[in-house]
């Protein structure tokens, strides 16, 4: 049960071949760049085809290509926060944010998007457009736009990297609360070890598209199974603002 | 003013017109699928669609004869059907301002909607949101200035449309007579002071014409 995943996809060269499962707690795929973290969430969220696996939300099932599923990234209940946020330049605050909710009738999509303004602190700003508002202003919106429509799993490709230092606290904190508020299963991409282990319960590392080790951040920091966790983990500490958004 | 003149006018404000709405309708759509879509014989299919662009207007209005004159490939089914021919009405002259300015709307349309953020369009996706629909309000909206840009040139080059049209609707007076194809044989006649007029009027409209369509362009962006 949970959110179970089994992906191989190859791209120009780059082979990835993953397998792993979360319940309703927030995990992060952690590793270097390049080593097919945000490529996994696009495989998850149906942006991106696989060649073969499976991607299921406890009894429901979004691709298989066995029995050839493939449920459109539009029908597949996966909230998604981009790296850049893409949030839309053309839209208010309020305009992204029920833009989230498609479904929804307009009036209540007005009092959803109200309530998600309330909610992540953003009051006063249903009005401006993206390149008005601040860089965690930024962030919330984005989390909120994915947060409206009521998804079963919050997929983050390192939201926060682009933030300074007090941000990205106040950002993980936030994500805390956010996981709390929702009860969903979060996953959050990012090449923090830091961060991983601040939010984290599960961290799954990624090495060269494939998993390396599967743990809680204690168990990865005690026991790293090989010289490359054990680099990157010691690596990371040694340089815990690594704000390197490079994916 | 000479009814003459004022005739031509209308006509060309008319032809430009109609071929424009023509043109911005299947031209975005083109526009759209050579951008976002993938297909065999893509780009076989751009080629064919632009190449009005470098070719002489008379040639492009000699295919035009060959595919529509009333014993052309598809000319000959609609004479036989109904009896009709599109050659020399105005609606030729409406076929070859629209064949001609297409390109000018799909090479701009094209460029603007392959510059939209591959991740906007992917989060509207992930959000729920169908391909049409993120294609209304996502990309076209993005790619307005574009757009814009492609209609008004295609409307100015329909204004300016001569070869094309001469050879497929020629050059009756009181029928298919725009300003450019007037202004040609009042010259050919030696009535120079109308064909004067007729040249100052079409370049005052045309000046006009691309000064709103900036002073507007500036605003909506």
């Amino acid at each position: 049960m949970g959110l179970q995943v089994n992906l191989q996809k190859k791209v120009n060269g780059f082979g990835l071949a993953v397998e792993w499962e979360i319940d309703n707690e927030l995990a992060v795929l952690f590793g270097s760049s390049g080593m097919g973290k945000s490529m996994t969430l696009q495989l998850v969220a149906g942006l991106m085809k696989p060649d073969n696996g499976r991607v299921s939300l406890d009894e429901k099932v979004y691709f298989d290509s066995s029995t050839k599923t493939d449920v459109p990234p539009q029908d597949r209940p996966f909230g998604y926060v981009f790296q850049n946020l893409a949030l839309f330049p053309h839209m208010t605050v309020i305009g992204n944010i029920m833009y989230g909710a498609p479904l929804a009738p307009k009036h209540e999509k007005m009092d959803r998007a109200l309530e998600m303004i309330g909610a992540f602190k953003l009051t006063g700003l249903e009005g401006r457009y993206p390149h008005e508002i601040s860089g965690g202003q930024k962030q919330r919106v984005a989390v909120a736009r994915a947060l409206i429509r009521r998804p079963r799993v919050l997929l983050l490709d390192e939201p926060f990297s682009a933030l300074d230092r007090p941000l990205r606290m106040e950002m993980r904190r936030f994500l805390i609360e956010v996981k709390k508020e929702f009860n969903i299963p979060v996953i959050m991409v990012t090449h923090d070890f830091e961060e991983a282990s601040v939010i984290a319960n599960k961290v799954i590392i990624y090495d060269h598209g494939k998993i390396a080790q599967i743990g809680t951040p204690d168990a990865i920091r005690n026991g790293p199974v090989n010289g490359y966790v054990q680099r990157l983990v010691k690596e990371d500490l040694a340089e815990p603002c690594n704000s390197d958004n490079t994916g | 003013m000479d009814e003459a003149v004022l005739f031509s006018i209308r006509l060309s404000l008319q032809v430009a017109a109609l071929s424009t709405a023509l043109v911005v309708l299947t031209g975005l759509l083109l526009a759209y699928l050579l951008a976002r879509k993938d297909f065999r014989g893509k780009e076989l299919l751009d080629v064919l669609l632009t190449i009005p662009l470098v070719l002489p207007p008379t040639v492009t209005g000699y295919y035009l004869i060959i595919l529509f004159g009333r014993n052309g490939f598809i000319g000959k089914h609609i004479y036989s059907l109904t009896g009709w021919s599109i050659m020399f009405t105005w609606y030729a002259a409406v076929l070859a301002s629209y064949v001609v300015a297409l390109p000018l709307m799909i090479k701009t349309s094209r460029a603007a909607i392959e510059s939209v953020d591959t991740d906007l369009i992917n989060a509207s996706y992930t959000l729920g949101h169908s391909e049409s629909n993120t294609a209304m309000k996502v990309i076209l909206p993005l790619a307005k200035r574009g757009i814009v840009a492609g209609a008004v040139l295609s409307f100015a080059r329909a204004m300016g449309e001569f070869g094309a049209t001469l050879m497929l609707a020629g050059d009756l007076p009181g029928k298919t007579d725009t300003m450019p194809i007037a202004i040609y044989s009042l010259v050919g006649s030696g009535d120079w002071s109308k064909a004067h007029l007729m040249v100052v009027l079409l370049t005052v409209m045309s000046g006009v014409f691309l000064y709103v369509a900036n002073r507007y362009s500036k605003r909506i962006i």
